[in-house]
């Protein structure tokens, strides 16, 4: 059976740089889509409100489930 | 020729070290069970060049360089994500507001004034539908009228009508509307004025509804 080590910490930075790329681009996707529907609702376009909110949902639960990894992770590596 | 296991001088086997073989072999290097320090506990300074090499206060304040940016990174992606829990209340906010005007429903109707009070080429200002909600009135011709929410669409300010050049002026940014159908034609505003709907009926003025537009 293979052993699993903890990551070190070179490894976990290495993680963590890939994870901040990651979270960086949902984070500016979900500023444009703020400003998009912001622009849609003022513009009296209702459709776009409710989907957008759950699209930003989504974003924000991938985002801190990459984090609650980041936590585990630490955890394991003590 | 092969190596026979036996033999003292063949070489120590590569994988000595590698978890699940050490000490099972009996044949472990002498500086095993030496006190070494662990690779992630050996401070690097910030200019990565040896221990030795470091000035004396290096050592009363040593900067460990390889964690310093573990943590920076850790802590900025943290930021990260409580910016996107913010943009995602943010978006819950549109969506609370989004209900409140539904709820609302449709302006009244409402008399906004006699056509004797606005002569063709004069502009009038009114509150539509809301006491706060200035509106502007403007008379193109004997037989065309146009009203628009006096808002900027950039930033809230005033709007004035100027029918000789066929504008509407936001003098806090210089932004220009076009007088006939309200889209933004210079300066900062992107989306077109809320167009008043409004009917003649008789010789009075009736504004009916609100036209808002994202192009």
């Amino acid at each position: 059976m293979a052993v699993r080590r903890p990551f070190s910490r070179d490894q976990r930075t290495t993680i963590i740089y890939g994870m901040l790329a990651f979270v960086l681009v949902v984070v500016v996707l979900q500023i444009w889509l703020l400003t998009a529907t912001m622009n849609a609702f003022l513009g009296g376009d209702e459709d776009v409100v409710v989907p957008a909110a759950l699209v930003s949902v989504v974003a924000c639960g991938l985002n801190v489930g990459l984090l609650g990894y980041v936590r585990r992770m630490e955890r394991v590596s003590g | 020729m092969a190596n026979h296991p036996a033999d003292p001088r063949a070489p120590l086997d590569a994988l000595i070290n590698s978890p699940g073989r050490e000490g099972l072999t009996g044949t472990a290097p002498v500086n095993l069970y030496l006190r070494h320090r662990e690779r992630e506990s050996i401070t690097t300074a910030p200019d990565r060049s040896p221990e030795d090499q470091q000035p004396a206060w290096r050592e009363d304040f040593p900067i460990d360089w390889p964690q310093d940016q573990y943590v920076e990174r850790r802590d900025f992606m943290k930021f990260l994500v409580l910016t996107s829990a913010a943009l995602t209340a943010g978006q819950f906010w549109v969506v609370g507001q989004n209900w409140l005007r539904r709820r609302r429903g449709l302006p009244e109707v409402r008399r906004v004034a006699s056509l004797r009070e606005i002569p063709p080429g004069m502009s009038l200002v009114f509150q539509y539908p809301g006491e706060l909600d200035n509106c502007v009135l403007v008379r193109l011709s004997e037989s065309e009228l146009v009203a628009y929410s006096q808002k900027c669409t950039h930033l809230s300010c005033a709007v004035i009508p100027e029918p000789e050049k066929g504008v509407l002026h936001c003098p806090c940014h210089e932004g220009y509307f076009d007088l006939r159908s309200g889209r933004p034609t210079a300066g900062p505003p992107r989306r077109p004025l809320p167009r008043i709907i409004v009917e003649v009926r008789g010789q009075d003025v009736y504004a009916t509804g609100i036209d808002t537009r994202t192009t």
